[in-house]
């Protein structure tokens, strides 16, 4: 009796137990299969990042809103925030420019959530920020220089 | 590790809800050296969810860049008091955590 129940639960290791934890709503199929972009986060310069991203030539617009502070005192935890007033918004991505991996990350929004999205970020060095909004299929951007008087990596 | 609860708060006003969301994770970037001169290796998280019951309303994919226990906020359309948030996050490591609150 046990033993059936034994091998009733090894068999149903992998691909069921998956389906089951799907269903049961504690692995989301779309957090299990997240595909995270690793060239994307791997790049190590703005022009690899936005390649990564499907991201052609960005344009400038000031409908993109940077928040960040002039100059940050403790590189390890700036505060940056992004908002947009233009339309139809479905990702938007934070770059800072010369930190190891320049991509810090990326949000994709479903239809009714707001462009407007802040979170806090490690600088190792004083840099261009730039973040990056994609509307209605176009890409647009903007850019800020944050001073780091003291670098976030490497402590 | 056992991982600490996320703090989550979500609050609807005028038909917009705004969720915050303190995260309890190291988000080691894989670049620093402890005492003895070894790298640390790289733990992170690298995808996060936030569901409005069960609707996502944000996904997201986070480098080594994001601070150490990472804070976020965003807002989406609609949201009632006592409707449920739900946000999973998941590392580099394969670790996962999901944490529940209820809009304020």
């Amino acid at each position: 009796m046990n033993n059936q129940r034994r091998n009733v639960l090894k068999s149903g290791s992998g691909a069921a137990l998956l389906s089951v934890l799907a269903a049961a709503g504690i692995i989301t199929p779309g957090v299990a299969l997240a595909d995270w972009n690793k060239a994307a986060f791997d790049a190590k310069s703005m022009a690899d990042t936005l390649k990564a991203l499907g991201a052609t030539a960005p344009a400038d617009s000031k409908d993109v809103q940077l928040t960040a502070p002039d100059i940050a005192e403790n590189g390890a935890v700036v505060p940056i925030g992004v908002a947009s007033t233009l339309p139809n918004i479905t990702m938007v991505a934070i770059m800072i420019e010369k930190n190891p991996s320049t991509l810090a990350a990326s949000f994709t929004l479903p239809a009714g959530t707001e462009p407007n999205i802040q979170t806090r970020v490690k600088m190792g060095q004083t840099s261009n920020v730039f973040a990056v909004v994609k509307s209605d299929g176009k890409f647009f951007m903007t850019s800020k220089e944050v001073k780091v008087t003291m670098g976030g990596c490497g402590g | 590790m056992a991982t600490n609860p996320m703090k989550i708060r979500a609050a609807s006003k005028d038909g917009v809800t705004e969720v915050k969301v303190l995260i309890s994770h190291d988000m080691e970037t894989g670049q620093r050296k402890d005492a003895a001169g070894a790298v640390i290796p790289a733990w992170f998280i690298t995808d996060l969810t936030a569901k409005h019951n069960d609707k996502v309303v944000l996904t997201s994919e986070f480098g080594t860049s994001i601070s150490k226990n990472p804070f976020l906020a965003f807002r989406f359309k609609g949201g009632a008091k006592g409707d449920k948030i739900v946000v999973s996050w998941k590392d580099n490591k394969g670790e996962t955590r999901t944490d529940e609150a209820a809009i304020a």
